[in-house]
């Protein structure tokens, strides 16, 4: 359909993100001051925001991404050029930073503003689409994945970025930071494995049996209707309620507020996707290839663990990494109910109006998700690859 | 009549007496609730707060319709092809950002409210239609693009006589997921201060009464369902009538 392209010439997207890039230059601050972390801010233009030899830098580096986004046709220039872009762009705000705050205040905040997210975004456009036209197989987009997340650690252990106002609210609760982490982690994986324990042989017999899977899926649409936080607390009573009376459950910590209930109402959620995925995947598995198995003297067992089950595993794992993707967000309400998680310093920083608390807790949630549906759309790619259709 | 049309009735009725007249159905929720505490929502009517609901929903839904159908139909033109390999993607991992995140960066932005509810449930709300205005419209068969063509019809008639009546199933189903995830998403919008079912649920969090949080929740779900239910209906009209055409017009 695409008529061939010549290595040079006018390139729609290009142009629309060279006009973003000059938006960001000229026109919206790049930085926003604060005396202290809820004081309102001062907006600081790149010129203002940056030494000025930093910031003609900068600027030289982003004119020369958007030229070569308006020219270059190549994937792999305008994915290197992309790169180059942002190698320069991140380190920079952290040098914004240090550069704004007075010296020895530690109640000045300094936080990314306009200039510096649309220029971020114009840059991983362009890297996306690059990564897109690409078609990079399994294998490349987890490598491009393992490099984003190794830069990104480099930039966050390196210290460039400490005197970043996310960063400083990070360092008063480091200690919570991390047992939020590994709660949400928690909450997010332990629902998943128990869905997945329970849902995938409720997938088999429901995939056996019309009746079951007519009675099955119904419910199981019906509890995703219910909204998150109305599941949640409405757990919190049945699960109190078992807590009172069964001394051992209330020693094994299930209570009516806290993890718990967060814990049950996610696996509630996660159920439908995994039977229903494991239902559809076992379907698509041709009458033919099980009357083969038959025929070659397979038990039922045999023919389920050996042809059916590996046949229907692209689809199964299309439903993990929706019911993971989907976890990993909703774990974000558990704070709600005192789950802990993420949503703890979100919920945390809305009620102070503290947007670097909010955006604490909010980027590792994006963060995780994003990581989580690459490597989870590289495994399902990687499953179609090794059966054979 | 059948059994589910009876069953979907039955539901919208209860429904509607229950948020007109509440107090009507105290006898239900009083054994779930400390004594002396209220067993039906008392900070507010729970019509008032059902219809604040449905606007938000309503508004942020029409809105990335609007949106998300004109972007559809741009990267599927000639003119917009240079941006569709870009909004694949991007789609694909607009739907990694959970709707709280959304919702989370929007307060600080534009404050409290109603702002950053309509702000999280348009964004969110407009992958679902985009994907599926994708995807009608590329699974138009060329063979009736070539007809279409060959009666000397421009491109403007074909889109608006042949590509989107035959990709409209489609986009419905998209608009229908995500007015679903919308309805669900908005009770989340009351914990910035957004009006809506959620006040509800929060309500009763707040001070312990699983009775509130009970009335909240099933009024969102029994919503969700009948809606659900009410714009499946409109998708296999809209796919019966798209079937007479193609019938007519072999």
């Amino acid at each position: 359909m695409v008529p061939p392209r010549p290595a040079l010439s006018f390139d729609h997207l290009g142009f629309v993100i060279a006009v973003l890039i000059g938006i960001a230059l000229f026109a919206a601050p790049f930085a926003t001051y604060r005396a202290t972390r809820i004081a309102s801010g001062e907006a600081r233009l790149v010129i203002e925001a940056l030494p000025f030899s930093m910031a003609a830098a900068l600027a030289l580096v982003a004119l020369g991404v958007a030229l070569g986004a308006v020219l270059a046709r190549d994937p792999l220039g305008r994915l290197g050029s992309a790169v180059i872009g942002l190698a320069v762009l991140l380190p920079s705000l952290g040098l914004s930073a240090g550069y704004l705050t007075p010296a020895d205040n530690n109640f000045a905040r300094v936080s990314p503003s306009l200039g510096f997210w649309l220029l971020s975004l114009s840059f991983s456009l362009l890297a996306v689409d690059a990564l897109a036209r690409m078609r990079l197989g399994p294998f490349g987009r987890l490598a491009a994945l393992a490099v984003g997340a190794s830069a990104l650690a480099l930039l966050l252990l390196s210290g460039i970025w400490d005197d970043l106002s996310i960063l400083k609210e990070y360092d008063t609760r480091a200690d919570s930071f991390w047992r939020e982490a590994r709660q949400h982690l928690l909450l997010a994986f332990g629902s998943l494995a128990a869905a997945c324990l329970f849902g995938i042989p409720l997938g088999v017999a429901s995939h056996r049996l019309r009746t079951l899977r007519t009675a099955v899926m119904q419910s199981l649409s019906i509890v995703q209707t219910v909204p998150s936080i109305a599941l949640f607390g409405l757990l919190m009573a049945p699960l109190g309620a078992v807590a009172a009376s069964v001394p051992l459950a209330a020693a094994l910590g299930i209570r009516g507020i806290g993890a718990a209930p967060a814990f049950f109402a996610l696996f509630l959620y996660a159920l439908l996707p995994i039977v229903a995925n494991t239902v559809a995947g076992l379907n698509q598995v041709p009458a033919a290839v099980v009357d083969a198995a038959r025929g070659m003297g397979m038990s039922a067992r045999q023919r389920l663990l050996g042809v059916e089950m590996p046949l229907a595993l692209p689809v199964i794992l299309a439903g993990i990494r929706i019911v993971l993707v989907q976890n990993l967000g909703l774990a974000t309400v558990a704070a709600l109910i005192g789950g802990g998680g993420f949503g703890a310093f979100v919920f945390q920083g809305i009620g102070q109006t503290a947007i670097d608390l909010v955006l604490l807790g909010a980027l590792p949630t994006v963060a995780l998700s994003f990581g989580a549906s690459v490597v989870l759309d590289a495994l399902v790619d990687l499953s179609k690859g090794t059966t054979p259709a | 009549m059948t059994a589910t049309s009876l069953v979907r009735l039955i539901a919208f009725l209860l429904l509607a007496a229950f948020i007109t007249m509440p107090q009507g159905f105290a006898f239900l929720f009083e054994p779930l609730i400390a004594p002396g505490a209220p067993a039906i929502y008392n900070q507010g009517s729970l019509l008032v707060l059902t219809l604040q609901h449905l606007r938000t929903v309503c508004l942020a839904t029409i809105a990335s319709t609007v949106l998300a159908v004109a972007l559809g139909i741009f990267v599927t033109r000639p003119s917009g092809a240079e941006f569709l390999p870009l909004s694949r993607s991007l789609v694909n991992i607009g739907q990694t950002f959970p709707p709280i995140a959304v919702l989370a960066i929007a307060v600080p932005l534009v404050g409290f409210g109603e702002k950053p509810t309509f702000i999280a449930l348009f964004l969110y709300g407009l992958l679902p239609i985009f994907e599926n205005t994708l995807t009608g419209l590329t699974q138009v068969s060329p063979l009736a693009l070539e007809a279409a063509r060959g009666m000397g019809m421009n491109a403007r008639q074909r889109l608006v006589q042949v590509e989107l009546p035959l990709a409209l199933p489609v986009i419905l189903a998209g608009i229908r997921l995500s007015v679903i995830i919308s309805l669900g998403t908005a009770t989340i919008g009351s914990t910035v201060a957004a009006k809506g079912l959620g006040e509800v649920i929060i309500a009763g969090l707040q001070s312990n009464n699983i009775a509130f949080v009970l009335q909240g929740g099933l009024v969102v779900a029994l919503l969700a369902v009948l809606i659900h239910d009410g714009l499946g209906l409109v998708e296999r009209v809209a796919a019966r009538k798209l079937g007479r055409f193609l019938n007519e017009v072999p």
